[in-house]
């Protein structure tokens, strides 16, 4: 192999680095009207009206739109393939206002001080209603916040909107009671993880304008092109024919940009003026009106026998969605079904979930989509089991998971065709050097080390629904483009995919040339979410290339003079096989373009009935201070089985900076609100991300299956490498000071609490 | 009110609004490497030098850098491809957003601290934010390039 498994250059990377103008706002006209929401103040309330006409007298102000003024026709603002599990629940503007910060209205203007003094003089009356902030206390709660006839549910998720309920489900394999009841140890406990923010650099961001023909463009730092188009269709009332979506350079997605959060302010402001415009949102915005994590409480229930082998484990979730559905039937799905199937013991399980509304920001997608939450709550319970009997927490993990060429009932039946989670748990444990520091050592100055562990899986892709489709065509001197409809989003996959397009085609990363995504001229593609570029697009590329090469070997054949079963292509040239005449690439590729016939190019289309699984084992060193808990990360570990690797360096940044980010979730990160609802965390000081300073040291190696239905190999790595740092630091800290945290983060004031109760 | 700044080495003269931040100055007159990240001078995406010095340019006046020398990446390409392309060869750059503050940064830091251990390097740039790498290809790539950087001038003397 010649490109695979190799620390490709980014192709972007010199232009990035060298600050070029590449991003949604760099390359938007200059004559953008500057388009702001006035947020409600009040977590639910009725508009009882509501007067833009002193702040239409703004000089500069070009629009302003109400509830009025907008479609009454209900949609979701998920990025999800049709029909979406997402309920059709939101309009553009609502008369109902169910968060603090929903959108109230539309102000687009000149410039941003005309429109920031319109949004003061918009007056507004309110009818404030009880809000429902207890995701405990929300279903069949007798405050109802979808009681609107026009809610909709396309999908048989188990949702009621007069119960609150966006989705609920129970499964059962076997007779979980029944194997729990036989089990000599048995833990029971809740954990909650709470709502997280992705926190991308580059914040929500849109611009739009009509173009020649008097189509909607819309140019958005966006995941999921192809859906943004559909939602804005189903926004704004208009044919799809008539919207062309367009992504640049993304300053970060993380799962956020999953969900089309600002494109349909300025779209609908350009659809009614005719004017481009563009919505910039603040950090603030970012944090109040945005897409974070599902708060999830979960409650575990697992038993073992006596030599330590888990025979069952029971589920439920409760999920906070927030004020809207976008991705709350599907990620609390993750919770269990990535959680429970790692351990191949089990002979019976249960997993139950209900996903409830509430009067806080809508939840959304965040990368580890549940999984990360069903981690922590069944990683921490399997730590609590092993402390409970005794036994090393590695241990009863090495006796416990799940094993190549195994089926998994918790996995929706598949079989595991590649996992090396054995290699990657012995790996990790020699890089910490458990053996010689688990579980503790006093340090004598009054902090004590210790070490914990936690493992995980996710998917890759979405089996039976992902869509990825590619184009190649060969150009003069036969060097290809490719236009892929996946979204690089920082993640580089332009480069990993022209990485395995190169491997295919026997030529350099430099002569694949590729675009995306234009929902115009791209092939269609789901988009960059759910661990799916680099197996299901990357399965659609090596699919195109092979279709290629049957064009290019038909070319050959009748340049040469013989049947296609004699030729050969090397990447250089295509020859026969039985004489060696052969034909350059180059030549053969000039020649195309001159009384031709024979397009040489290829479009083919893949989905994936299965979801190979990447796993990861985390484990965390970390220094407590007896005195204060506060707790330091002092090194981490993760070993990663994503199959055969296909860029080197761009699957260890993905792990070192999914790692880190699972360190901000485990330690710091909680969006925390008033018993009003108003959001307190709401800027990068009362929200901290981790910085450098705080992810003490991570190390990251691989132990690589080959998965047979991937691309050379190859899984996912995007989502994976988040789970493992708030189970392996609970756990830590548990083998240092003997609390056992359930509450995300693990706060000081946790951990000090904890240690002065239970002694 | 109008200022003359001196803006990579070109001087402009320009009337503005007296609270108009220099972020907005600088992308307003074209210079697009500057981002911003937040609104409260925690993230570092908008750093730039002014005199020399590295700047958050989201909490400076476009006033108080009247009279002054401000460079932000386009007037320092070769500097900025130099050790971009360490970055460039770590990965380290994933999404881009937060590379330009990063690398003014980088340049400032090289100029302050003489044999920077990894401590005083995390120390310097703690300021600027990354939600993508995890820091540590950053961290490979500045030690790289700072170690070749002494290993050229050892060669020279």
């Amino acid at each position: 192999m010649s490109a695979i498994d190799q620390p490709v250059r980014k192709k972007d990377a010199m232009a990035l680095v060298t600050g070029k103008p590449v991003y949604t706002q760099d390359i938007a006209p200059k004559d953008c009207l500057v388009v702001k929401l006035l947020g409600s103040p009040h977590a639910h309330a009725l508009i009882k009206e509501i007067d833009i006409g002193p702040a239409l007298q703004v000089p500069g102000i070009e629009c302003i739109l109400t509830y009025k003024d907008v479609p009454d026709s209900r949609f979701t603002l998920a990025g999800q393939t049709y029909p979406e599990p997402s309920p059709y629940d939101r309009l553009i503007l609502d008369q109902r206002l169910r968060y603090v910060g929903d959108a109230v209205a539309i102000v687009a203007g000149e410039n941003e001080k005309a429109v920031e003094e319109a949004l003061d003089l918009i007056k507004v009356q309110y009818e404030v209603l009880q809000p429902v902030l207890d995701f405990r206390r929300a279903l069949d709660h007798e405050v109802i916040i979808h009681p609107e006839e026009n809610w909709k549910s396309l999908a048989p998720v188990g949702a009621d909107n007069r119960r609150n309920l966006c989705a609920s489900e129970e499964v059962e394999y076997g007779d979980v009671d029944q194997v729990i009841s036989e089990c000599e140890w048995i833990i029971e406990q809740t954990y909650h993880t709470k709502a997280n923010q992705q926190v991308m650099m580059e914040t929500f961001r849109t611009f739009t304008h009509l173009d020649t023909f008097g189509r909607l463009v819309c140019v958005s730092s966006t995941q999921v092109p192809f859906h943004v188009r559909r939602i804005l269709a189903n926004a704004i009332g208009i044919p799809k024919s008539q919207i062309r979506v367009i992504k640049p350079r993304i300053g970060g997605g993380f799962g956020a940009k999953q969900t089309a959060v600002s494109e349909i302010y300025p779209a609908i402001v350009t659809w009614k003026t005719g004017k481009p415009a563009m919505i910039i949102y603040t950090r603030r915005e970012s944090f109040t009106s945005s897409s974070p994590r599902h708060e999830m409480e979960i409650r575990v229930r697992l038993g073992a026998d006596k030599e330590g082998i888990i025979r069952g484990i029971d589920v439920y979730t409760l999920s906070n969605t927030g004020a809207y559905g976008e991705h709350g039937p599907t990620t609390v799905g993750l919770s269990g079904h990535k959680s429970i199937p790692l351990y191949g013991k089990v002979e019976a399980f249960r997993f139950g979930y209900d996903v409830v509304y509430t009067n806080v920001m809508s939840a959304g997608a965040y990368r580890g989509y549940g999984a990360t939450q069903g981690c922590f709550a069944v990683e921490s319970a399997v730590n609590e089991l092993a402390a409970k009997m005794q036994m090393d927490p590695v241990r009863i993990r090495e006796i416990n998971m799940v094993r190549q060429g195994q089926v998994m009932p918790a996995y929706y039946g598949e079989k595991l065709n590649s996992c090396a989670l054995d290699r990657c748990m012995a790996k990790a444990k020699a890089m910490i050097g458990w053996d010689d520091k688990y579980p503790c050592k006093d340090m004598g100055n009054g902090k004590i080390r210790s070490v914990g562990v936690a493992m995980t899986m996710q998917g890759s892709g979405i089996s039976g629904v992902d869509t990825a489709s590619v184009s190649i065509k060969v150009n003069d001197d036969g060097f290809y483009s490719m236009s892929i409809g996946a979204t690089d989003m920082g993640t580089g996959c332009d480069t990993s995919l022209a990485q395995i397009a190169a491997e295919c085609l026997d030529c350099s990363v430099e002569n694949i040339i590729v675009s995306g995504v234009d929902t115009d001229a791209s092939p269609y593609d789901t988009g960059s979410y759910a661990s799916s570029t680099a197996y299901v697009t990357g399965n659609a590329v090596v699919k195109t290339c092979a279709a290629l090469r049957q064009r290019i070997k038909a070319e050959g054949s009748a340049q040469l003079g013989c049947p296609v079963e004699d030729i050969e292509i090397d990447g250089e040239k295509v020859y026969r096989v039985d004489t060696d005449e052969s034909i350059s690439l180059k030549d053969l590729a000039n020649g195309a373009m001159c009384g031709n016939s024979n397009a040489l190019s290829a479009t083919e289309s893949f989905s994936s009935p299965v979801s190979p699984p990447p796993f990861v084992v985390g484990m965390a060193e970390v220094e407590i201070d007896k005195e204060t808990g506060k707790v330091d990360l002092i090194d981490y570990v993760a070993v990663v089985d994503c199959g055969t690797v296909i860029n080197t360096n761009l699957a260890r940044v993905q792990t070192e900076g999914g790692i880190a980010q699972g360190i901000g979730m485990a330690l710091y990160e909680d969006i925390k609100y008033t018993e009003k609802g108003q959001m307190v965390s709401n800027s990068l000081m009362q929200y901290k991300i981790p910085s450098r300073l705080d992810v003490g040291t991570i190390r990251v190696a691989f132990e690589s299956s080959y998965e047979p239905t991937g691309p050379f190999g190859a899984k996912s790595i995007g989502e994976v490498v988040i789970n493992t740092p708030s189970p392996a630091i609970a756990n830590a800290v548990y083998n240092g000071v003997h609390v056992n945290i359930r509450e995300l983060p693990i706060t000081a004031e946790k951990v000090y609490m904890g240690m002065h109760k239970e002694k | 009110m109008i200022i003359n700044i001196w803006l990579n080495g070109r001087q402009l003269t320009r009337e503005i609004e007296a609270d108009l931040l220099l972020i907005d100055f600088l992308r307003n007159n074209g210079c697009y490497s500057v981002k911003r990240g937040c609104e409260t001078s925690n993230c570092g995406l908008c750093s730039v030098l002014l005199e020399d010095k590295p700047v958050l340019s989201c909490s400076t006046l476009a006033a108080r850098a009247d009279g002054k020398h401000v460079y932000t990446l386009e007037g320092l390409q070769p500097q900025a491809e130099e050790f971009g392309s360490f970055m460039a060869d770590q990965g380290a750059e994933q999404c881009g957003f937060c590379s330009p503050g990063l690398v003014i940064s980088v340049l400032a830091m090289e100029k302050e601290l003489n044999n920077p251990s990894d401590e005083e390097i995390k120390e310097y740039l703690s300021g600027s934010l990354c939600r993508c790498s995890g820091y540590m290809s950053q961290l490979r790539a500045i030690k790289l390039y700072l170690d070749r950087k002494g290993a050229q001038e050892y060669e020279r003397n």
